[in-house]
């Protein structure tokens, strides 16, 4: 087994780091503080693909792997969550159920505009009453002629007001399915700007503040009836599918915040000068970043293993990465409240200001274990495969 | 138009400086980085390429490890890359390095050569202007802007207090200011492209490869310059802060520079 990265990976890396150090850092309290969207930041990273890594050249991606995104996640993620987020749900949520089930139509009318950021992608599945119980969706879809009306809402959704392009799921009839009815549930690709679809209240938030949460609202929104995205009756298995690959960029953006967190961590601890010595050169505070280090290495090895396992996907679109993405996702977000709640703790009083970015950092790392499936999620995806 | 970009593989002197016994630099135990005054020429040239369309080649002269900057070059935008090394050319001070890179260039085909104004590891500011000696082409030096006429380039040169604007007929060199511009970063997409088409986009030439050059102007043995000594920037101190009225300020700063024996 092989733990040494490419030489491309390298250099992504070293790319990542220094646009996330030079372009994203110095403006991270100040979206965390204002809850703006930092569109300038979107804008630029658009420019220099960061916004179609994984997608073919074909349709004006960067034709890179996985790895290399979930790596441009991580490194955003050490100093801003919210573009961590925002690239991850535009990536995995919005792009890749369009590369992965759409039509050469819909790929070639929508991938090119995402791929180069000059139109940002989000998804709406969550409702307020179908959250965990996806099977709880009220949005309903009906064809009338040439179009499906859409009508319902959304709720939480990121990128929600910034986004242009919406995977939208949508409950399209009822099916017999062993004997009982079930809801057929179908997803659509749906434009911002359609007569009908409008946002609701923004959500104030804990953490990730300048990432856009929404409402979406739909009420007789007509969209053509070739927007629908894959098979009619399918949409539950697409967003199963696309879940599994957006908890591969959660994984990211928490294994970043953890990461992020210990290195802040590392450098006070070593500054930081109690009883005349440095605080690292107490035991109790080196066991804690050596803990620390171990849960963001595991964290590390368990996230790579989901994009590798993913990028086996985008080849023979065959191998299974949904464990591995439950287990990268349950671990690395566990981890990062762990670490960031540590960095806390080891920056004593001045860890509770917004003085400093372990501050932020914890309060961003609790959504990773909730959104996009909640730990308790992971741990029914991962006991499902095992007790089979 | 065809532009050459001479680029070089330095210390990243942000994390220190280390030196052997010997007085000369470790690079091994240094991180590299592409110099920044070439960086910026880089960027120069890419503006051209987006401009007016042009093929850009970096040239750099190095250990086979030098390939990392021609990649990142080649990532940020550039056509394709050329290495120069070889063991005799190990050494070399400003007098051998530019008769090896002149050397390189004889084979190539170019209407524009662009140059860091100096690199952060020796500031000798040398191998562009001896590079256009070499070659009998006009040099411009410390470009803060260019800008292209028909076949001549417009340039900018900078001085302390003032800047003159010089025009000439290319082929020409210049060598750039890191000030001339923010160069671009590299796309994942031109990492990828760089690595995985490396055999094709660089070619590496070695001493047989350089053209009309002799033996005794190359390496170490073709150095004129010998280091006596080499040491970090030595860091200024922290200072004195005192809080006066104008009248005393005088009188203290008088006392100071007279205690200096500056007057």
């Amino acid at each position: 087994m092989d733990f040494t990265l490419s030489k491309e990976h390298e250099m992504c890396r070293e790319l990542f780091r220094s646009f996330a150090q030079n372009e994203v850092k110095p403006l991270a309290q100040e979206v965390d503080e204002t809850e703006n969207f930092p569109r300038e930041t979107v804008e630029k990273m658009g420019k220099l693909g960061f916004l179609g890594i994984p997608i073919p050249k074909e349709y004006g991606g960067q034709g890179a792997d996985i790895l290399t995104y979930v790596m441009c996640v991580e490194e955003l993620s050490k100093v801003c969550g919210t573009t961590g987020v925002i690239v991850s749900a535009h990536t995995s949520l919005c792009a890749d159920p369009i590369l992965t089930f759409g039509t050469e139509e819909q790929k070639q009318k929508y991938l090119p505009d995402l791929a180069t950021g000059r139109k940002l992608g989000a998804f709406g599945l969550t409702e307020p009453g179908a959250g965990t119980d996806a099977q709880g969706q009220q949005t309903k879809a009906v064809l009338d002629g040439e179009e499906w009306v859409l009508n319902g809402s959304k709720c939480f959704i990121t990128n929600g007001k910034e986004a242009d392009v919406y995977i939208i799921i949508a409950v399209t009839g009822l099916i017999e399915k062993r004997g009982k009815m079930q809801k057929e549930i179908s997803s659509f690709i749906v434009e911002k700007g359609t007569p009908g679809f409008s946002f609701g209240t923004k959500e104030k938030k804990m953490g990730i503040r300048g990432s856009s949460t929404y409402e979406l609202i739909f009420q007789d929104c007509r969209i053509p009836k070739d927007a629908l995205l894959g098979k009619k009756g399918e949409g539950f298995k697409i967003a199963m599918h696309t879940l599994d690959g957006g908890r591969i960029g959660i994984a990211a953006q928490a294994l970043g915040l953890a990461e992020g967190a210990l290195e802040n961590t590392i450098s006070y601890t070593q500054e930081r000068k109690q009883f005349g010595r440095s605080i690292s050169a107490f035991q109790n505070t080196q066991f804690q970043l050596a803990d620390m280090a171990t849960k963001a290495e595991a964290a590390k090895l368990l996230v790579y293993k989901a994009a590798k396992t993913k990028d086996q996907y985008q080849l023979d679109h065959k191998t299974s990465y949904s464990v591995e993405a439950a287990m990268a996702k349950l671990y690395a977000a566990e981890a990062a409240m762990e670490i960031t709640t540590k960095a806390v703790q080891l920056h004593g009083g001045y860890g509770y200001t917004r003085e400093y970015d372990v501050e932020r950092m914890m309060r961003d790392a609790k959504i990773t274990e909730i959104y996009e499936g909640t730990s308790e999620v992971q741990r029914m995806v991962i006991s499902a495969n095992i007790l089979k | 138009m065809k532009i050459i970009v001479c680029i070089k593989q330095v210390p990243d002197t942000k994390g220190g400086v280390k030196f052997n016994p010997d007085g000369t630099l470790n690079r091994a135990a240094m991180l590299t980085i592409m110099n920044p005054d070439d960086k910026a020429g880089l960027e120069a040239a890419l503006r051209l390429k987006d401009q007016y369309g042009a093929e850009v080649t970096v040239l750099t002269m190095g250990l086979p490890k030098a390939t990392d900057v021609l990649l990142e070059a080649i990532a940020m935008g550039a056509d394709k890359g050329v290495l120069v090394t070889d063991r005799v050319l190990g050494g070399a001070d400003t007098w051998a390095t530019s008769t090896t890179i002149a050397g390189a260039i004889r084979n190539m085909e170019y209407d524009l050569i662009i140059t860091g104004r100096q690199a952060i590891d020796g500031d000798t500011a040398q191998v562009g202007p001896q590079i256009s000696e070499h070659l009998g082409i006009p040099v411009i030096s410390y470009a803060q802007k260019i800008e292209v006429e028909g076949d001549s380039v417009i340039v900018e040169r900078q001085y302390d207090d003032r800047y003159h604007v010089v025009k000439a007929q290319m082929p020409c060199l210049i060598t750039a200011l890191g000030e001339l511009n923010a160069p671009r970063y590299m796309t994942p997409g031109g990492i990828f492209n760089a690595v995985k088409n490396q055999a094709d986009l660089i070619t590496v030439w070695g001493r047989a490869d350089l053209k009309d050059v002799d033996d005794n102007d190359l390496g170490l043995k073709g150095s004129p310059t010998q280091i006596a000594k080499a040491s970090d920037k030595v860091r200024k101190g922290a200072g004195e802060k005192v809080t006066l009225d104008p009248a005393e300020s005088v009188d203290y700063i008088i006392g100071k520079l007279k205690e200096k024996h500056v007057i």
